[in-house]
C-alpha cells in the first residue's frame, strides 16, 4: 500500500529537484520544520508547492484570536513555517540547519551517479552477539532479582497450597520462589564497513590535490555510509614513510620528500590484520596518489602486496590518481598492466575537480 | 464484510485486537444511548506511516497519481518522525464510515478516538450539507484513480499531471450547493425557448401567447386593472424582441465555473474526464470545508461527554485530560476549530436549558437579571441535536456567537502592524469579532466568482466577476490562475474584481497577463497600453508573477 504513495513521493522530490516539470519551479517555496534532535534544534527543510488559485491577498495578515491584551497590544511575531513545533518561538536557541539530510544526500547522489547499491556478501555479514536482559531465571544474584515475578510466584504458590487467606493478603515468598533477570544472547546481522583512506603526501601534491582527494573522501564516506550499518575510517599519510593519522591531519599535511607507496601499503594491511578481520568487516582501501613511485623495485612490491594480501581480504582496491605538474603518472599505468580487468581493482585517473563526480561512479559503481 | 470493504485494499490486514474489538462495543453502545445515530462504523489499525499516507490522500485508501499527495505525506511524515505532530485520527464521511486508528497510540487514546470518531459519524449521517455526498466514495475515489492511470499509461504522465494541476488550480470555483438543489429554469425561459425553437424551424416568429404575461386573478372583473392590454402587448413584444437577440451564455452568473468549462470548454475527451473527476471530487469535500467548527466541535463535545461520564476509568482519567487539553488548545493566533465548536454547543445546550433565548431574554436589559436567568426548560440536547442536522458553520456562528460569548472566550481581531510588521489585537467589539469571522467563513473563506460571459465581447473570451466582499484577490495568484483557465477554456480569460476600490478587469491571453481599470477609460486600451497602466497604477508591483 506504501508503494503508492512512495510513487507520489518520487515525483514531488523530482519535481523539488528541478528534474521534471520545470513549470512549477515558480510555485516553490522553501517551508522549515523546527524539530528537536537530543539538545539541538534542527530546522527540516520542508518544499512546498502551492498552486495558485484565486484567493484574497491579504489572508494570512488578520484574523480572529482569542487571550489576553488590548486593542494596540502585540502578539508577537508568528512563528514561521505551517506546523511549526512549539520549540520554535524560544529564544535564544541555537538552531542547526539541515539543508538535505545525509541519507537524503546519499540517496540523491545514488540517483545522479546511478550507483548500485552493494550486494551484501554471505561472510561479510556478520552476526554480532549482544546480551540482553530479557529472561527470568531461577537462580542468580540478588541484585538482579525481580520482585514483581519472585511475589507474583510466591502468590500462585500460596493459591495452590491454599495458604493464600483474601481477608489477609500476605505473601512471603520464600527461597524457591525468587526470580532473577537473566540475559540471553540476541544475534542480529551486522554490516560494518571500514574506509582506509592512503594519501601521498610528497611534495608534488598540491592544496588543488587534497582539495580533489577531500571531496572524494566525503561522498565516498557518503555513499557508503548509507549501505552500511556502520562506517569506519583510517587515515595514512605517506611519502618514503608512512603513519596513521586523524582525518584533520590527514588533509592539511604537505611533507616533502620522497614517495615509497609500499610503506602505506604495509601500514594498512597492518591496520586490516589487527583491527578489521576480513571476516566481520567489509574493508575499502582507498589510495590517492599522483603517481610518482621512487623506484620500480617498490613498485612491484606494491603490487605483490595488493595482489597477494590485499585483494583476498577487501571488497575492493581503489586507486585513485590525481593529475599534478610534477607527478609522472606511471603508477597507474603499473597498476593497470599488474591488474588488468581484475574486478577488485578500480583505477580512476582524476584530472580536475570537475572529474571527481564520474571518478565517484568510477570506485563505487560497481556495487562492490 | 461487506462488498466495499473487498474494494477497501486495506482490508483487515491486521483487524482490531480482541481488546479493542470489546473497546468499540462498548463505546459504540454508550454513544448510541446518548442518542447518536451513525451508519456502521469499521475501525482500521493503522501505522504511523500509513496514517500519513491516508491523511495525505484525504482519507482514502486510493487516489490518482499526483504529486501534491506526496507533497503532503513528506510534510505529515517529517512532522510525525520529528514528534511536532501526530495524527490520532481519521474518519471518511462513506456508508459504512471507515476510521482509521494508529497502532501507536495508547490505550486510552484509542478509546477516546473511537468516541470522537462516533461524533464525526453522527454528524456526517445527520447533518444536511452532507445529504448529497457519494457515500461510496471510496469506490468512486478508485476508479478516478484508475482512469487517471489509464489515461496516465496512454498519454504520458507529464502531460496528464500538468492538466490535473491547471484544473486542481481552479477546483474551488464550484457551486457548492449543486449537489442539493436543482436551479430553476425561470418562467419565461421556457416561452423564450420556444420561441427561438420556432425560429430555428424556420417558422415566422410570431407574437407569445398573451396569457403567459398574465398574472393569475381571482375575479375577472379585475382583469383590465391588473393585466392593462397596452402593458400585456409591451411585454410580448419584448419578448419577441429578445428571442430574436443573441442569446447570453450563461443566461445568469453561473457559479459553477468548472461545470460551465466542462459544458462549454472545446476540451478533449480525456480533458474533460480528468476535469469532472477533479470537480466530483472538489464537490465531495466542500461540505466538510463547510462545516469544519460544528463537524469537530460536535466530535470533541461527544468525546468529552462520553469519556467523562462514561468510558474513562478512574487510571485513564488523568492521561484522558491531557490529552484533551492538547486538542482543545488555543494559540493566539489561530482559532481552533475543536474549541470554538465545542465552547459553542455547551453554550447552546445551557442556553436552552435555562430558557436564556426568545425575545424576553434577548431585550432584557438589566445585566443582573440576564446573568440569573432562569427558567427550567431542558431544552438543551435536543436543541444542540437539532443544531447539528441543518447549520452548517457560516449560519452555525452568525445564530449562535452571542456578545456574552465573545467576550467570556476572549475573542479579538488581529492584524499585522504595517510599520513593525507585527501582529497587534486591534478589536474587541462584538460586532467587528463576529463580522470578521463571518467573513471568513462565507463561502469557505473563497472568493465569490461567478462566470458572467463564455462569448466575452464577441470574441469567445471567458469573463468572470468576482463579487467583492472587502478583500481584494491576490493579483499575481490570480493572473496566473487565470493562465491556467486559458488552457481549460482556449481562449482568454478575464475577470472583473476590484482593486483598492477601484474596479478593474484583469485579463490573460495565455501569454500574459494586462489589467485595466474600468473606472479610468470608457474605451478599452490596446493590450499593450493596459498592460502599463496596469503596472504603474499599482505602485510598482509587477503585473506578472
Amino acid at each position: 500500500m506504501i508503494s503508492k504513495i512512495e510513487r507520489d513521493v518520487g515525483r514531488f522530490r523530482q519535481i523539488v529537484r528541478g528534474r521534471i516539470r520545470r513549470d512549477l519551479k515558480k510555485y516553490m517555496s522553501s517551508g522549515e520544520l523546527i524539530g528537536r534532535k537530543g539538545k539541538d534544534f534542527v530546522s527540516i527543510p520542508l518544499p512546498q508547492i502551492q498552486l495558485p488559485r484565486l484567493r484574497f491577498g491579504d489572508n494570512d495578515d488578520q484574523g480572529v484570536g482569542s487571550g489576553d491584551g488590548e486593542a494596540g497590544d502585540a502578539l508577537g511575531q508568528e512563528e514561521e513555517g505551517d506546523g511549526a513545533g512549539k520549540a520554535g518561538n524560544q529564544p535564544g536557541q541555537h538552531i542547526l540547519e539541515v539543508e538535505v539530510t545525509i541519507e537524503e544526500l546519499a540517496e540523491i547522489m545514488g540517483e545522479e551517479l546511478e550507483l548500485p547499491n552493494i550486494e551484501p556478501r554471505g561472510a561479510k555479514n556478520v552476526d554480532a552477539k549482544k546480551d540482553r536482559y530479557t529472561k527470568i531465571a531461577t537462580v542468580g544474584p540478588d541484585a538482579l532479582r525481580h520482585g514483581r515475578r519472585t511475589y507474583r510466584q510466591a502468590l500462585a504458590r500460596q493459591i495452590a497450597s491454599g495458604t493464600y487467606r483474601p481477608d489477609d493478603p500476605r505473601v512471603v515468598p520464600m527461597r524457591a520462589d525468587m526470580r532473577f533477570r537473566s540475559w540471553k544472547e540476541d544475534v542480529r546481522p551486522e554490516r560494518n564497513a571500514v574506509v582506509i583512506y592512503m594519501m601521498d603526501v610528497s611534495g608534488s601534491m598540491g592544496d588543488e590535490q587534497k582539495e580533489i582527494v577531500r571531496m572524494e573522501a566525503f561522498w565516498i564516506d557518503t555513499w557508503l555510509s548509507s549501505q552500511y550499518d556502520g562506517l569506519d575510517t583510517r587515515f595514512i599519510i605517506h611519502d618514503a614513510a608512512a603513519r596513521e593519522v586523524d582525518r584533520e591531519t590527514f588533509f592539511h599535511t604537505r611533507e616533502s620528500g620522497g614517495t615509497l607507496i609500499s610503506t602505506a601499503y604495509k601500514l594498512c594491511l597492518k591496520m586490516i590484520e589487527e583491527d578489521y578481520p576480513s571476516s566481520e568487516w567489509n574493508i575499502y582501501p582507498f589510495h590517492f596518489s599522483d603517481g610518482d613511485n621512487w623506484s620500480g623495485s617498490d613498485t612491484r612490491a606494491s603490487v605483490q602486496m595488493v595482489r597477494e594480501q590485499m585483494l583476498p581480504r577487501v571488497n575492493a582496491f581503489c586507486y585513485g590518481q590525481v593529475e599534478s605538474e610534477y607527478g609522472s603518472g606511471q603508477f597507474m599505468n603499473d597498476l593497470q598492466e599488474a591488474f588488468g580487468d581484475e574486478e577488485a581493482v578500480i583505477l580512476s585517473h582524476i584530472a580536475d575537480k570537475d572529474a571527481v563526480m564520474a571518478s565517484i561512479k568510477t570506485f563505487l559503481g560497481r556495487g562492490r | 464484510m461487506s462488498t466495499s470493504t473487498d474494494l477497501f485494499e486495506i482490508r483487515f490486514r491486521k483487524g482490531l485486537p480482541e481488546q479493542l474489538r470489546e473497546m468499540q462495543a462498548q463505546v459504540e453502545q454508550v454513544a448510541r444511548d446518548a442518542g447518536l445515530d451513525f451508519y456502521k462504523t469499521v475501525f482500521e489499525m493503522v501505522s504511523p506511516k500509513e496514517m500519513s499516507m491516508l491523511a495525505a490522500y484525504g482519507g482514502f485508501p486510493t487516489r490518482y497519481p499526483h504529486w501534491r499527495f506526496g507533497m503532503e505525506f513528506e510534510q505529515l511524515h517529517k512532522s510525525y518522525s520529528y514528534g511536532l505532530s501526530k495524527i490520532y485520527e481519521m474518519v471518511i464521511n462513506t456508508d459504512p464510515c471507515y476510521a482509521y486508528l494508529m497502532d501507536a497510540n495508547a490505550l486510552m487514546d484509542q478509546k477516546l478516538v473511537m468516541a470522537h470518531v462516533y461524533g464525526h459519524c453522527d454528524f456526517f449521517k445527520n447533518n444536511m450539507w452532507f445529504q448529497h455526498t457519494n457515500r461510496r466514495m471510496i469506490d468512486a475515489m478508485a476508479n478516478h484513480a484508475t482512469r487517471v492511470r489509464r489515461l496516465i499509461d496512454r498519454l504520458g504522465a507529464e502531460r496528464v499531471e500538468e492538466f490535473i494541476d491547471c484544473c486542481l488550480s481552479v477546483e474551488n470555483l464550484i457551486d457548492i450547493h449543486a449537489a442539493a438543489i436543482r436551479r430553476q429554469p425561470r418562467s419565461d425561459d421556457a416561452m423564450l425557448e420556444s420561441l427561438r425553437e420556432a425560429a430555428r424551424d424556420g417558422e415566422e416568429p410570431g407574437l407569445p401567447a398573451a396569457e403567459h404575461f398574465k398574472v393569475d386573478v381571482d375575479h375577472s372583473y379585475m382583469d383590465g386593472y391588473i393585466n392593462p392590454p397596452e402593458e400585456v402587448l409591451a411585454m410580448r413584444e419584448e419578448a419577441l424582441q429578445r428571442s430574436m437577440e443573441p442569446r447570453p451564455i450563461p443566461e445568469r452568473p453561473e457559479r459553477d465555473v468548472l461545470g460551465f468549462i466542462l459544458a462549454h470548454a472545446p476540451l478533449h475527451d480525456w480533458e474533460a474526464e480528468v476535469l469532472a473527476i477533479i470537480r466530483e471530487e472538489a464537490m465531495y469535500f466542500a461540505p466538510q470545508g463547510q462545516t469544519k467548527i460544528m463537524n469537530e466541535g460536535w466530535a470533541t463535545f461527544w468525546h468529552t461527554r462520553l469519556m467523562t461520564e462514561e468510558l474513562a476509568t478512574a487510571a485513564e482519567i488523568v492521561d484522558y485530560a491531557d490529552h484533551h487539553s492538547g486538542t482543545v488548545a488555543m494559540t493566539p493566533y489561530r482559532l481552533n476549530p475543536y474549541k470554538l465548536g465545542l465552547e459553542l454547543f455547551r453554550d447552546i445546550e445551557h442556553r436552552w436549558d435555562t430558557g436564556r433565548h426568545g425575545p424576553d431574554y434577548e431585550n432584557c436589559d438589566d445585566l443582573e437579571k440576564r446573568k440569573n436567568w432562569f427558567v427550567d426548560e431542558q431544552g438543551g440536547i435536543e436543541k444542540i441535536f437539532g443544531v447539528r442536522r441543518i447549520y452548517n458553520d457560516l449560519q452555525f456562528v452568525d445564530a449562535f456567537l452571542t456578545e456574552e460569548f465573545c467576550r467570556e472566550h476572549g475573542f479579538f481581531t488581529y492584524g499585522k502592524d504595517k510599520t513593525s510588521g507585527e501582529f497587534v489585537v486591534e478589536s474587541r467589539e462584538f460586532s467587528e469579532v463576529k463580522e470578521r469571522l463571518l467573513g471568513q467563513l462565507t463561502n469557505f473563506g473563497q472568493p465569490i466568482v461567478d462566470v458572467v460571459d463564455g462569448n466575452f465581447e464577441n470574441r469567445g473570451e471567458l469573463l468572470l466577476a468576482h463579487t467583492h466582499t472587502g478583500a481584494d484577490l491576490q493579483m499575481d495568484w490570480a493572473e496566473t490562475t487565470l493562465a491556467n483557465l486559458v488552457r481549460l477554456w482556449k481562449r482568454p480569460v478575464c475577470i472583473q474584481t476590484q482593486l483598492g476600490g477601484r474596479p478593474i478587469l484583469i485579463r490573460h491571453d495565455g501569454t500574459e497577463p494586462s489589467r485595466v481599470f474600468l473606472d479610468r477609460s470608457e474605451e478599452r486600451p490596446a493590450p499593450d497600453a493596459a498592460k502599463e497602466e496596469g503596472a504603474a497604477d499599482d505602485g510598482g508591483e509587477t503585473s506578472r508573477p
